[in-house]
């Protein structure tokens, strides 16, 4: 019998499970990744699992408190608050589902490239970045949705836009870090090119930092996705959203409170549990996660 | 240190103005233009032609902006598309009236957050810590209008104690605006503690491993005087560029909270001309808010730099 010597890295798939298993046991981490896991598998069979129709109106019974048929009530237009509520989270998985990587991409690419690169490119473009930080993301977002009209296909390539760019600073801060390591200085002196450095040298270093970087800005896209639906500039109705239900369900707080809290517990619990499935995930992967602003 | 600042201020000066350039770029690529706003949407014609060329519209782009620029930097923010007003004189009250929020917020805040942090930071993992923190977890990824939805609900419909909604006019005197700006005012404290707060715990959690503060226990210096003598100014330094992200943060994030509580100021003022089209009352707008932003972070630089004696005196060592 003979000891085997060579060390077995780790493949991309056995090291997903170490990283999950390591979040799963720290018991914020298990919560934050039990309330996600809940709420995607909810998005995903949804429209199994609702009593009703979520655009089924009953005129005779508008804003009703919980009843055997209606657990939550109804809205003021009698549908089913318990329906709308299950459903709501659809469209916002969807579409920051779908920027969120999208962001990160673009975002950790141009970061990464500009880190290497440095000099007078890495200068102009950082300063165009503090110009697009320094106002406010609702007044960003509304020119182009206001210039191109609501709807998913607006919506995400507007987030993934918006929220690449300070991923761009992250990315090249973390950049920065690697660059001056020693093998990198020895690619250098192989011969590698810039694109070679970046995908072999600099990409798998600066990995984790964008994986952190991602679920925190999921958690922000979020945000503001259903506050641009509560505001009116999101998704339109009779589609059911978190942010849209509050927008509607406000003016009748007094006679139907079920009708904004049930979907202010839908949207809060899926964004604690992003950033408690965050935080775990930093402690993970062992990044010391510094204080952001929401930008 | 003097030319250090002088950088910062021309770094903060371009960045303002790059900021005008997005900003009138972005207001030109909307459709419809301050005349197709005043007239109607479908306006053709002569009637058209003629708005554009009293308002200038028919020139570049370039001659616009620059003209545009000129006189902003002369504080003539131009006049409002469809009520034909003084941006300045619009904008002045909605203006006080977002500060008397932000002011309210951060004499609130500022002390709370601090006291929190601290708190929070010395008896790190303690029942203590873990309330304030999650707490404050929970309070700064809540979007602002759940929590705002959330406080008008149990204080104003369930406990009756403030109202509400702000149905005070934009002009009124101040005091008019007691007691509804209460809440408006929670909701923003309480966002922004949370933000400072995580800051301040986690600033005096590494001041409190530093070597010297290790080798002032070990000399036996007793436990509060190290906290108070050591630790709470080193660890407050960083403090003051989040407090200062975080004013900046608030200018964004009062737009949706005075648009819950219908809170006549600057933010609400922008959704509002965002929806009517009134595009120079966005620009300027815009302008104003980039332009504290700036400002504010320039401020704090320089008062990091005033309380370190280490950027302080630079270049004495040097010498």
């Amino acid at each position: 019998m003979s000891i085997s010597t060579t060390y077995q890295r780790p493949g991309p798939i056995q090291r997903f499970w170490a990283v999950l298993q390591d979040i799963a046991a720290r018991p914020s981490g298990a919560m934050g990744l039990g309330l996600v896991i809940l709420h995607l598998v909810l998005a995903l069979i949804g429209p199994w699992i609702v009593p009703f129709s979520y655009t089924e109106m009953n005129a005779a019974l508008m804003l009703s408190g919980p009843t055997p048929q209606h657990w939550l009530g109804t809205d003021h237009l009698g549908r089913d608050t318990l329906t709308r509520t299950l459903l709501g989270g659809r469209e916002a998985i969807l579409v920051t589902g779908i920027a969120t990587p999208l962001a990160v991409l673009w975002g950790g690419l141009v970061g990464v490239f500009v880190g290497l690169v440095a000099g007078r490119l890495d200068e102009v473009l950082m300063r165009i970045v503090d110009a697009f930080l320094s106002l406010p993301w609702i007044l960003k977002m509304l020119v182009l949705i206001v210039t191109f009209g609501t709807g998913t296909q607006v919506l995400i390539p507007t987030l993934a836009f918006f929220y690449g760019i300070p991923v761009i600073r992250i990315a090249r801060a973390a950049t920065h870090d690697v660059v001056a390591r020693d093998f990198v200085q020895a690619a250098r002196a192989r011969g590698h090119g810039r694109f070679a450095l970046i995908w072999r040298e600099l990409l798998p270093n600066v990995r984790d930092a964008l994986l952190v970087e991602g679920a925190m800005r999921w958690s922000w896209m979020l945000l503001a996705f259903s506050s641009l639906s509560f505001l009116g500039f999101g998704v339109s109705p009779p589609t059911p959203d978190w942010g849209l239900m509050i927008a509607d369900a406000r003016g009748f707080m007094s006679f139907a409170p079920l009708g904004v809290l049930a979907p202010m517990i839908g949207l809060s619990s899926l964004i604690i549990g992003i950033n408690l499935t965050a935080d775990a995930l930093a402690k993970a992967l062992g990044i010391d996660r510094a204080q952001k602003a929401p930008v | 240190m003097f030319s250090m600042l002088l950088r910062r201020m021309g770094l903060g000066a371009i960045t303002v103005w790059l900021v005008s350039i997005i900003i009138f770029a972005g207001v030109e690529m909307l459709p419809g233009d301050a005349c197709t706003a005043y007239l109607e949407r479908e306006a053709k014609g002569k009637l058209l032609e003629n708005c554009r060329r009293d308002l200038g519209l028919d020139r570049a782009a370039i001659t616009r902006y620059s003209e545009w620029a000129g006189n902003a930097l002369r504080g003539d923010l131009g006049v409002s598309a469809n009520g034909q007003k003084q941006i300045s004189e619009l904008v002045g009250y909605r203006l006080r009236n977002t500060l008397l929020l932000a002011a309210g917020a951060m004499l609130v805040g500022i002390p709370l957050a601090l006291f929190l942090g601290i708190v929070a930071a010395l008896w790190r993992d303690r029942p203590a810590d873990i309330i304030v923190s999650t707490t404050a977890i929970a309070a700064m990824t809540i979007p602002e209008f759940v929590s705002a939805t959330l406080m008008i609900l149990v204080f104003s419909v369930w406990l009756g104690w403030v109202p509400g909604i702000v149905l005070t006019s934009a002009n009124a005197p101040l005091a008019d605006f007691f007691p509804e700006v209460l809440l408006p005012i929670a909701v923003l404290t309480l966002v922004m503690t949370a933000h400072i707060l995580r800051t301040v715990r986690s600033s005096v959690i590494e001041t409190l491993a530093s070597d010297y503060a290790q080798m002032a226990l070990l000399k036996g210096v007793p436990y509060w005087q190290i906290v108070f003598r050591h630790i709470l100014p080193n660890a407050l330094l960083p403090t003051i560029n989040v407090v200062a992200l975080t004013i900046a943060w608030l200018l964004g994030g009062v737009v949706v909270i005075e648009t819950v509580f219908n809170y006549p100021g600057l933010g609400r003022m922008m959704i509002d001309s965002i929806s009517d089209r009134d595009l120079p009352v966005t620009q300027a707008i815009a302008l104003i808010i980039a332009t504290v932003y700036v400002a504010v972070n320039l401020l704090a630089d320089l008062l990091t730099m005033l309380a370190n004696p280490r950027l302080r005196t630079a270049h004495m060592r040097r010498k």
